[in-house]
């Protein structure tokens, strides 16, 4: 008899590793909350470093579900689990139940939501958008307007929203949103000719392969300027253009600045579905509401209770490679664990 | 001796070996958060002194750590105590708390060198 395992979310960490475990000679069944799989990827248009399209890495997801070990339940979330012989007995909300011998939590993040950041104007201000409403309008595609129907002249990325911010209980770094703010600060570079884009960040997090390079690019080729700090607030004028103020603090000076649209650079968080299967699961977060990992450095798709793994961004934000790289080593502890059962 | 309007320029380098480290200290001990300051400006963006005079409140963390009571005591005077920068602070620290201690500092200190 195959052993089985439960996945719990259905977005890049979750079939990767279910790939990863069918291919291996495992039976998997993948719950996913939402009736679509593929998760947060779905919303975005390019990826960084390299401008890729992110219908690839949809494609490429879609076609690993098409195993014949490998089960898709849309719609359908934990709600509770048992301990049972050397397994777990999962129910589900659903009138489907799982007898298995190990649970995958890949649950995922969720994405700050920027109304929580009252002076940043955020669903008050028409010309005050996320990163994540920006990839929305690429994907759309066609001549690129602001919300008053004109063509922006003068653009601003704010840096650090929703993270390294103790006024959201968000103390650390989401660490893709500097290289996601440069990459979309490009390709509106690129979409409207002569527009000026500004970039306000604390610190920037230039932590790959290739993104310094691409911060230099931005720089050289599309002369996206950079001014070092942290947005105080945003207000509208009449015109519906944004007023925002900061420091600039390698000036030393206070600085104002009209602008025909902001692009707040949101963070990543531990959303309501890695609370709630995590807590289902009992087994223990850290101080940021992700789940905690048994061991930070060397078991790090353990969670603090055997048979439970983790993969992907319900233990910390991280990037689209780093996902599926975390969630195939997720698989591997899953078949060193099964074995030696 | 014939003046030709000449002299040697004073340094501009920051002498730490002359750093005086008592206020700091004093601050640190009795506001700890004041520690965790990573220089963003949201602070100096906010404040309502600092939009119309000379004054930038996110520099007297540097004052404290580099500079002179003399400096400081001059600059502390210009914050009016709104509180606009403590809402703003991405770091939580109390920034108001840390003004009161300054001001506290430099009388107590400059008292301990009168007396001594």
């Amino acid at each position: 008899m195959k052993k089985t395992i439960l996945t719990v979310g259905g977005g890049l960490a979750g079939i990767e590793a279910s790939k990863t475990l069918a291919d291996m000679g495992y039976s998997v069944s993948i719950i996913e909350k939402e009736n679509d799989l593929g998760g947060k990827v779905n919303q975005w248009h390019q990826l960084f470093p390299d401008f890729r399209e992110s219908s690839d890495v949809q494609d490429y997801i879609k076609q690993s579900t098409g195993s014949k070990d490998i089960m898709v339940f849309p719609g359908t979330e934990i709600a509770s689990i048992e301990k049972k012989d050397n397994g777990f007995y999962v129910k589900s909300n659903k009138a489907v139940a799982f007898d298995i011998d190990a649970i995958l939590l890949a649950t995922g993040f969720e994405i700050f939501a920027a109304e929580r950041k009252e002076e940043f104007g955020y669903g008050i201000y028409d010309n005050v958008i996320t990163s994540v409403d920006l990839e929305q309008k690429f994907r759309k595609g066609g001549q690129f307007y602001n919300a008053g129907g004109k063509v922006p002249k003068r653009i601003a990325f704010i840096h650090c929203v929703g993270s390294r911010d103790a006024k959201t209980g968000n103390h650390y770094c989401s660490k893709v949103c500097c290289i996601t703010g440069i990459k979309q600060a490009i390709e509106l570079a690129k979409l409207i000719p002569g527009v000026e884009i500004f970039c306000f960040y604390m610190d920037l997090r230039m932590y790959g392969l290739e993104y310094e390079e691409l911060y230099k690019t931005a720089q050289e080729k599309y002369g996206i300027q950079f001014i070092r700090g942290r947005l105080s607030e945003a207000s509208e004028n009449i015109d519906n253009s944004i007023l925002i103020k900061c420091e600039d603090t390698l000036s030393g000076r206070p600085l104002k600045m009209n602008v025909d649209l902001v692009v707040l650079l949101v963070g990543m968080e531990a959303g309501e579905g890695t609370q709630n299967a995590g807590t289902i699961c009992n087994v223990e977060f850290g101080s940021q509401r992700f789940i905690s990992c048994r061991d930070a450095h060397l078991r790090r798709n353990l969670t603090t209770r055997d048979g439970i793994f983790t993969a992907g961004t319900c233990t910390g934000p991280m990037s689209i490679p780093e996902t599926l790289e975390n969630a195939r080593s997720a698989a591997l502890e899953i078949h060193k664990y099964l074995s030696e059962k | 001796m014939i003046d030709f309007g000449y002299k040697i320029a004073e340094t501009r380098t920051i002498d730490y070996e002359q750093f005086d480290g008592r206020l700091l200290e004093f601050v640190l001990e009795n506001e700890r958060s004041f520690v965790k300051c990573l220089s963003c400006g949201g602070c100096t963006a906010t404040c309502s002194a600092g939009n119309l005079i000379d004054f930038n409140i996110r520099k007297i963390n540097l004052f404290l750590r580099r500079g002179s009571l003399e400096e400081l005591s001059k600059e502390i005077d210009k914050c009016m105590l709104c509180g606009k920068c403590v809402l703003v602070c991405p770091r939580d620290i109390n920034i108001r708390n840390v003004v009161m201690l300054i001001k506290k500092g430099i009388v107590k200190f400059n008292n301990e060198q009168i007396s001594s």
